[in-house]
């Protein structure tokens, strides 16, 4: 267990992932913003203190499309993937490109392995130009985290370029960070997924053999 | 330990000069390199099994049964043979049909294929993949030890009385081998029977394949066939030579670029580092391939991919001229230090010779 503040158990850790390109780059701002808020309003729940392991995707970017053509990951990859499959909970950030998430942040979803997320309490967020494409989240996202069967917290945060010099952004966010805080606190640490088929879930041959 | 080739049987064009061959061109370049692999003293030459474009090898005993009559000591087997969709029935007779034919060169590896309209296209759905290769591998298992067999399974018509003729050669049926590149219960499925494994090894990074084959190797001690160290493993390879390893790199790095499998991905340095894939001298490939031994223990057979993406014949021959003057190096250093209760993999005349004594 690593909730309570008496726990003395492993680390809890926090995987945030963006798919921002720019430089500097809303997306990658919002889940800063994002992972800020998590930290604190862990700490205001008296929990250890959260491990923040950011990743972002443009700097994977080609070994991502190179995992797609190939069926493997490089050294590189595998290590992000592993410090996203095998954290406590996930933020992830996405830009809206035409009316979704980004090529390149489904692209990284494409290359994990299935069930590597299952369980997992992940927190939502994207960034677009104009407030009316708000609804990819409930549209994009939360099918997408739906179908990875992971925890996906209520509230998701979308951040418009109006968003960043009106008010309502920080409210959401502090919403939503607390929202995984109390899932994060009140949950005990999963057991890390191994990056391919799982050798330990072998079924002895005479059960798969059935009486044949 | 035994050195082989086998191919998949696509027909790409080379990307060097545009050039498509035809199947017919194709079909005779692989018995070409059969014959050469003979000529050279490997051990084993395997065919792929495809039912559909770009590869021509969909009818794998007719071609092996024809390299049968036109060589004298090299072991014909698949790579692989689909066990999923080929009736297990089907299976039996034509292998054992070609045992006869080929005085006992046969073995097979099996494996569940990688095309998924194959299994509805006859009559199977993907999603039975494992159950279909467990059902059909039990039931080809059967046909060839017992005379007489009545069996009922869940996706074949059931037997009654049925005899699967000709019977294997001399009573002893085909060593198989089975191929997995990511399920365990494949590997459980070999060490239950005490057949061998083999790992494609060519276009993954090793540690995946050291984790299935320890697997194997456990599971093997298991079930009683002997220690971990005795089971029986294979593995494939990827190489391509010149005497100058900057000739090799120069010559190969457009087939890679363009390669159906890998192509247009990672560059050939990236590929190389995290792949069995060895592009450079003769020495360089040595080097490699011994390295295999670190990684996976004593092993019994070694393939190796000399003829895909677009390569043309005359350069796949000068390849295996090469191989031919490195494999005795690779004997002579794989047999270094290999303890005496290592077997080798089991062929025709030592399976015979276990079952007389």
């Amino acid at each position: 267990m690593t909730a309570g503040p008496m726990a003395a158990g492993p680390i809890t850790t926090l995987a945030v992932v963006h798919a921002g390109l720019g430089s500097p780059s809303s997306t990658q701002l919002l889940a800063t913003r994002l992972a800020e808020a998590t930290q604190n309003e862990v700490a205001r729940r008296q929990a250890p203190d959260l491990e923040v392991r950011s990743v972002h995707l443009r700097d994977v970017a080609r070994d991502i499309a190179d995992n797609l053509v190939t069926g493997f990951p490089s050294a590189r990859l595998r290590e992000v993937v592993e410090s996203v499959t095998g954290a406590d909970a996930v933020i992830a950030v996405t830009p809206t490109f035409n009316a979704s998430y980004s090529g390149l942040f489904k692209s990284f979803v494409d290359v994990l392995e299935p069930g590597s997320l299952a369980g997992k309490p992940v927190l939502i967020g994207a960034t677009g130009g104009t407030e009316r494409h708000s609804l990819v989240l409930d549209h994009a996202l939360r099918p997408l985290f739906a179908y990875l069967r992971t925890i996906v917290v209520p509230t998701g945060v979308y951040a418009a370029s109006s968003d960043w010099g009106a008010e309502g952004l920080p409210g959401r966010i502090d919403r939503a960070a607390g929202e995984l805080a109390d899932l994060l606190v009140g949950r005990a640490a999963p057991t890390p997924t191994p990056a391919s088929a799982s050798i330990e879930d072998f079924v002895p041959f005479d059960q798969l053999l059935a009486g044949r | 330990m035994q050195f082989g080739v086998f191919t998949v049987g696509d027909v790409t064009p080379d990307p060097t000069t545009g050039r498509t061959p035809t199947e017919a061109e194709r079909i005779k370049s692989m018995v070409a390199i059969a014959l050469k692999a003979e000529e050279i003293g490997l051990d084993v030459f395997a065919t792929g099994e495809h039912h559909n474009p770009p590869f021509v090898p969909s009818s794998p005993t007719t071609m092996l049964g024809y390299v049968a009559a036109r060589t004298e000591k090299l072991i014909l087997s698949t790579a692989t043979t689909l066990i999923t969709t080929n009736d297990p029935v089907k299976i039996a007779e034509d292998y054992a049909m070609l045992q006869h034919l080929a005085d006992g060169r046969v073995d097979l590896i099996m494996g569940r294929g990688n095309t998924g309209p194959v299994y509805p296209w006859f009559g199977k759905d993907i999603r039975d993949g494992i159950d279909l290769a467990i059902e059909n591998y039990a039931l080809l298992h059967k046909l060839w030890r017992e005379d007489v067999v009545d069996w009922q399974g869940k996706h074949r018509t059931p037997l009654q009385s049925f005899t699967s003729t000709p019977r294997p050669l001399d009573d002893v049926p085909p060593f198989v081998w089975h191929g997995s590149i990511r399920s365990p219960q494949i590997a459980e499925q070999a060490a239950y029977y005490g057949d061998g494994f083999f790992a494609n090894h060519i276009f993954w990074p090793k540690e995946h394949f050291q984790r299935l084959i320890t697997f194997y190797r456990e599971r093997y001690e298991h079930y009683g066939h002997g220690a971990a160290h005795q089971a029986i493993v294979g593995l494939g390879g990827q190489v391509f030579m010149r005497r100058n390893s900057q000739d090799a790199v120069r010559e190969f790095r457009p087939y890679f670029d363009n390669a159906p499998v890998y192509g247009h991905g990672p560059s050939l340095e990236e590929f190389t580092s995290q792949t069995p894939l060895t592009v450079g001298s003769p020495q360089e490939v040595i080097d490699k391939t011994l390295t295999f031994r670190d990684h996976f223990g004593d092993y019994q057979r070694q393939l190796f991919l000399m003829d895909h993406a677009g390569l043309p014949l005359k350069t796949v021959l000068e390849q295996l001229d090469l191989l031919g003057e490195i494999v005795p190096t690779l004997r002579r250093e794989f047999a270094v230090g290999r303890p005496a209760d290592v077997p080798d993999a089991p062929t025709h005349a030592s399976m015979l010779k276990a079952v007389v004594r």
